[in-house]
């Protein structure tokens, strides 16, 4: 099985290498085809590794590849840790990955445009686009599939590193590599925390591996520090990982790089946000459960943590113009969603939400980059409308997208995020009634960002210049195709997973939970097929709040719009001081902007100015060479220029310091 | 035994005696001398290969021993030898002097024959340091290397060189006048001048105190450690490309090589009663250091304080051992600390002697350092942009690059000895990140910045394979660390052994040390 996982890992490895560094030379066609025939051969092997887990119940791998490094009793490797948790990562990362691959032979096929004449990284920037974005998924692989620490910060670290070079790929423009810079370094202050709470578990359990740190975990669990006047171990562990996981996951306040992130071409965005980097954190929890369910204080960090993202960055999608950022922060509320089913022990419901997210927010990246091209990259959706006549597929696919992301009964987003919030309601840990409510109140949110866009988007009058409007057609199948793909799981993946994966613990040994936090049990003891949990869910607040922002959006987008076109922005008007502040983004980004980045320069100058200019160099080093002057005029007298004075002098020296030496 | 083949002497004199054939070879035909020099630099690299191939990793004893009396009259000797920690630096030495010599093939016109001499000297005298045994042999070797160095920046060094150079020799100077006091009263103590007698030496606390701050003067000065750094930056930016190449991948490791050689296992109770200071100034180094990169606006400087920066994580791996033996009263990860911090040293050769290099290739087309001055590079120089990329993120220390391996170790180690050094040093993990990528961006990234960026071409061969080869470097060690960790270990766990053994005379050790702990924790209290 090892060379099977190796070659699910090196196949997209290769890919990237050989697009990015001879790219020239085979040139485009060949670019494309051996990357997505890299990121093809993962996606198939990981689905047969799955085919193995779900129908011939293949036992749990877990191996090394190479040793890293050995010192001081430690060892490091490098390996492969693969049950069913990894099995499915691995199938959903490089699925939705090889359907942005295909989609990207559209969306970048007019690339040498965006760059400015004569700059030679506009000439195979199609080409080192798709060794981005492979090496993106093998980062990706590598991280999922790590079994132990060591690794998985190197695939944290690699896909925040392509996150870099991907948000500033158009490279000429400051908006984009701002944006990159703003993505790695806050990210960095989440791993941070991750690499402290990484050293703490080398520390107190002597090892990197995770069985080895699982199977000591229960020993530990009473475990105190003395640091802040105590605190208990796991908690300690467990928040410090979860500060990683802030960064990765876009939680508050760590969030603020995700939006930024769509400057980035429209199919990292969907990788982004839908298979690779965002999810990596959510997995990071789930894979940790041993460590976490030891913690109830850092489960209810994390459920509160995850609520207040799921509700106050969904406010936020409701007054964004941008087509791409009204689905951004989409993600970060529906990450909110995923994290605060990890506080709440229902770790199979937050990757769930992750599996059926990844594809129907990829689909919703996806037609979004569908319309982008159709529309000349203008991304405001203020100039859009009535898209659906000009582009059915893209309009259908878009239309499944949003009834999955709002939970419409039977769609994949109903199951996961019905299940979340039950749990949530079902926890006893402390907080997880004002996260329920949170959540709850955040499904209203949603349908109406959701349904706002899609009606600015494909219905009403169209609104774009006559030009663009003359121009309008269908995208090509590549970019279709992907989108159907997507379409799919996005409808269906809810119906069929949702049983084995909340109900029947399929999941099994690859998540711990501790019967006392088991918020899942409620679910699965009153299971009666998914017809049954649907006529159940339709009797609860979640499903009312969506459906009334379902209507309420319908009523003011798309009945009062056809009337009076200007009423998205007299609504904005009305909103007073609301507005301002959804429109601030509740002003993290000044905050940071100016105490963080503009602090940080200021300490450095006045560390620079005052301590190594003033007083070292100035005072110190300076005054000493000034007294040495003056001294030196004294002793120029004593200066002869024979050699023997000299090595007399210094030999006198030399002995009278050796006496201070001896004597003291 | 049959007598070795001497393989150190022929590292150590095959450059010193080449370098000066090249300099009287003259430069009268500049080709010629040019193809001598890179000739010896790669055949010096060559020789040193057998130091690693023919090492036995399972001993910590010293080995490629050569010894022989060279001043009877008062003891010293002509006495060379190897171990797991002075190996790799030998290595590292040979490999990046070639570069050095590639990189001044076309840039140097004045004087070729005397820059491409100097630099050959100064390696043989560099791979003396790190190979002698002998303490007087070693500190004419470290005088001496001061001397092409000092050659180096006051020939061809920039506008404001008088200045630097001057700092640069007093301060070293200054520093290394401590050490030999401290040498020569250690002779008068064992009645030998070798290393490891010095090491079997029982010593008072106070004398070992003395000692410990004697030699902290002159290595903290080479390090450079706060606050005795500003010598540093100054250096750099007067200093031809490849005297920054050099000062930044071999001068400074070897004021961390004299702290695990003679500071540590000399004087490990005067180490263990220190150590708060020099894990202080190595916090203060990579925080305010850090701080401080960030406001620079000349590259060079900028990698310079980068540099101190990330010294300080080699100091401080070093001398959290004794925090970590406190601490949790056993050894368990205490030499992952120093393997680390030697880690950090090696990387740190490959990487900031490659983001000097870069500075250069930069520097000779457009003769200016000046962040401002640049824009939007990687329009007109994608392949140099790509490496510029990859080393700047190998020096914010991402994983899989060699940057990380050594960070890693440290914070790790650290965290043993104090949950409060860790979070302070893994601070670095933003500011790194921080420092470089923002010059990254305005250097590399954006729109063209001006006439002068859109003229600019691309990385020649020689550049590209300069930078290609330190780039495999540093993936390598990123990657697949072992084979450097494992040769070093037995060497390392030696040095632990070493420090663990209190060195206090046995009737005296009980008094003087409880006496001079209250002295310090008086002077602390105040």
């Amino acid at each position: 099985m090892q060379s099977v996982y190796l070659l699910i890992v090196l196949a997209p490895l290769l890919g990237a290498i050989v697009a990015g560094f001879f790219g020239g030379h085979i040139g485009r066609n060949w670019s494309h085809r051996v990357t997505i025939a890299g990121v093809g051969i993962s996606a198939v092997l990981s689905l047969w590794v799955l085919y193995q887990f779900i129908w011939q119940d293949a036992p749990t791998f877990n191996g090394a590849v190479y040793t890293w490094l050995v010192s001081d009793g430690m060892q490091l490797e490098i390996g492969f840790l693969v049950d069913r948790l990894t099995a499915l990562m691995m199938a959903t990362v490089s699925f939705v990955s090889l359907m942005v691959h295909i989609y990207t032979i559209g969306y970048m096929a007019d690339d040498e445009h965006n760059w400015p004449e004569g700059a030679r990284t506009g000439r195979n920037s199609y080409q080192r686009f798709f060794s981005y974005i492979s090496l993106f998924t093998f980062s990706m692989l590598m991280l999922v599939m790590s079994n132990n620490f060591l690794q998985l910060f190197f695939g944290w670290e690699a896909v925040g590193l392509m996150s870099y070079l991907l948000i500033g790929f158009w490279s000429v423009r400051e908006s984009a590599i701002f944006a990159n810079l703003k993505a790695f370094l806050v990210n960095r202050v989440g791993d941070f925390g991750f690499i402290l709470g990484i050293a703490a578990v080398a520390m107190y359990f002597g090892t990197l591996d995770y069985a080895e740190v699982f199977a000591k975990a229960p020993e530990l669990a009473d475990a105190q520090l003395a640091l802040f006047g105590g605190v208990s171990l796991m908690t300690f562990i467990c928040v410090l990982l979860f500060i990683g996981a802030m960064g990765k996951s876009a939680q508050v306040p760590l969030h603020v790089w995700l939006p930024d992130s769509m400057e980035g071409p429209t199919p990292i965005s969907a990788l982004i946000h839908a298979a690779t980097m965002v999810t990596a954190g959510i997995f990071m929890v789930a894979r940790m459960s041993p460590l976490y369910e030891l913690s109830a204080t850092a489960l209810s960090f994390v459920l509160l943590v995850g609520a207040i993202t799921a509700f106050f960055m969904g406010l936020i999608g409701l007054v964004q113009n941008d087509i791409k950022r009204v689905v951004a922060y989409s993600t970060l509320s529906q990450l909110g969603y995923m994290t605060a089913a990890l506080g709440a022990s229902a770790y199979a419901a937050g990757i769930f939400h992750l599996m059926t997210h990844a594809f129907f927010k990829a689909l919703l990246f996806l037609a979004a980059g569908s319309v982008i091209i159709a529309m000349h990259h203008d991304q405001d959706i203020r100039n859009m409308g009535g898209l659906r006549k000009y582009m059915p597929i893209t309009w259908i696919t878009a239309l499944i997208g949003s009834l999955a992301l709002i939970a419409f009964p039977g769609f994949s987003g109903f199951f996961s995020k019905d299940a979340i919030i039950e749990a949530v309601g079902d926890a006893q840990v402390f907080g997880s009634g004002i996260a329920w409510l949170l959540l709850t109140l955040g499904a209203l949110v949603t349908a109406l960002y959701s349904f706002r866009m899609y009606y600015l988007v494909f219905h009403g009058q169209p609104r774009m210049d006559a030009h663009t409007r003359s121009h309008l057609h269908e995208t090509p199948w590549v970019v279709t195709l992907p989108l159907l793909a997507l379409a799919v799981p996005s409808v269906a993946i809810g119906w069929l997973t949702v049983e084995p994966l909340l109900v029947s613990n399929w999941l099994g040994e690859a998540i711990y939970v501790l019967p006392e936090h088991d918020s899942l049990h409620h679910l699965a003891a009153h299971w009666h097929g998914q017809l049954a949990f649907i006529t159940h869910g339709m009797m609860a607040p979640p499903f009312w709040l969506a459906m009334a922002g379902l209507v309420l959006a319908t009523l003011v987008w798309l009945v009062l719009h056809k009337r009076n076109p200007a009423i998205d922005d007299q609504i904005q008007q009305k909103g007073g001081w609301v507005t301002r502040v959804l429109q601030d983004k509740y002003g993290f980004d000044d905050f940071n902007q100016k105490v963080f980045a503009g602090g940080g320069i200021r300490v450095g100058r006045f560390l620079w100015n005052g301590g190594d200019r003033t007083i070292i160099d100035g005072a110190v080093v300076n005054g000493s060479a000034h007294l040495v002057g003056q001294l030196a005029g004294v002793l120029r007298h004593l200066q002869t220029g024979y050699l023997y004075h000299y090595a007399i002098a210094m030999i006198i020296g030399l002995v009278a310091l050796l006496t201070l030496f001896v004597t003291l | 035994m049959l007598p070795q083949f001497p393989w150190l002497s022929l590292v150590v004199w095959l450059p010193i005696i080449g370098g000066l054939a090249v300099i009287a070879n003259g430069d009268k035909h500049p080709e010629p001398t040019k193809r001598l020099a890179l000739a010896i630099s790669v055949a010096t690299f060559v020789a040193s290969l057998p130091l690693w191939i023919l090492f036995d990793s399972g001993t910590a004893a010293m080995q490629f021993v050569e010894r022989a009396a060279w001043i009877p009259a008062i003891k010293v000797q002509y006495y060379l030898g190897v171990d797991g920690i002075s190996m790799p630096l030998i290595l590292l030495t040979t490999f990046i002097t070639i570069f050095v010599v590639i990189a001044g093939w076309e840039v140097i016109t004045y004087r070729p024959s005397y820059y491409m001499g100097a630099f050959l000297i100064m390696e043989g005298l560099m791979v003396g340091v790190f190979s002698a045994l002998d303490a007087i042999l070693f500190y004419f070797f470290w005088e001496a290397m001061l001397i092409p160095m000092f050659i180096i920046i006051g020939v061809w060094g920039g506008p404001n060189r008088v200045y630097a150079t001057i700092k640069f020799f007093l301060y070293t100077f200054f520093g290394s006048v401590f050490m030999l006091v401290a040498l020569i009263y250690m002779f008068f103590q064992a009645e030998s001048f070798s290393i490891l007698d010095f090491h079997a030496l029982e010593l008072g606390l106070r004398a070992q105190i003395l000692i410990f701050l004697a030699f902290l003067v002159a290595f903290a000065v080479k390090v450079p450690m706060f606050p005795v750094h500003t010598w540093l930056p100054d250096a750099h930016v007067e200093a031809p490309t490849g005297g920054s190449v050099i000062l930044a991948a071999i001068m400074l490791k070897i004021g961390g090589y004299g702290f695990l050689r003679f500071s540590l296992p000399i004087a490990p109770d005067g180490s263990a009663q220190l150590d708060w200071l020099i894990i202080a100034l190595s916090l203060i180094a990579v925080v305010y250091i850090g701080f401080v990169a960030l406001v620079q606006q000349d590259m060079k400087k900028l990698i310079a304080y980068s540099s101190i920066a990330h010294m300080g994580f080699v100091t401080l791996g070093f001398f959290v051992v004794f925090a970590i033996l406190r601490e949790t009263g056993s050894a368990e990860g205490a030499a992952f600390g120093i393997s680390g911090g030697m880690v950090q040293m090696i990387s740190h050769g490959f990487i900031s002697g490659a983001l000097f290099l870069c500075v250069g290739v930069l520097y000779d087309r457009m003769h200016t350092r000046q962040i401002a001055d640049y824009g939007g590079v990687i329009h007109t120089m994608p392949w140099f942009g790509a490496f510029v990329v990859f080393f700047a993120m190998a020096n914010a220390g991402l994983p899989g690059t060699s940057g990380f391996v050594g960070e890693f170790m440290v914070i790790l180690a650290s965290f043993r000895a104090d949950f409060w050094f860790a979070l302070l040093a893994a601070t670095t993990l933003i500011l790194a990140a921080a420092f470089t990528l923002w010059m990254v961006k305005r250097v590399v990234f954006g729109p063209v910045g001006n006439e002068q960026v859109a003229a600019l071409t691309d990385l020649d061969r020689r550049e590209a394979l300069n930078l290609a080869v330190l780039a495999a470097a540093t993936l390598a060690i990123g990657i697949w660390p072992k084979p450097l960790v494992d040769v070093m270990e037995p060497s390392i766990q030696h040095l632990v052994q070493q420090v663990q053994v209190s060195k206090l005379p046995a009737e005296a050790a009980a008094i003087d040390h409880d006496a001079t702990v209250m002295d310090l924790a008086a002077a602390h209290a105040n």
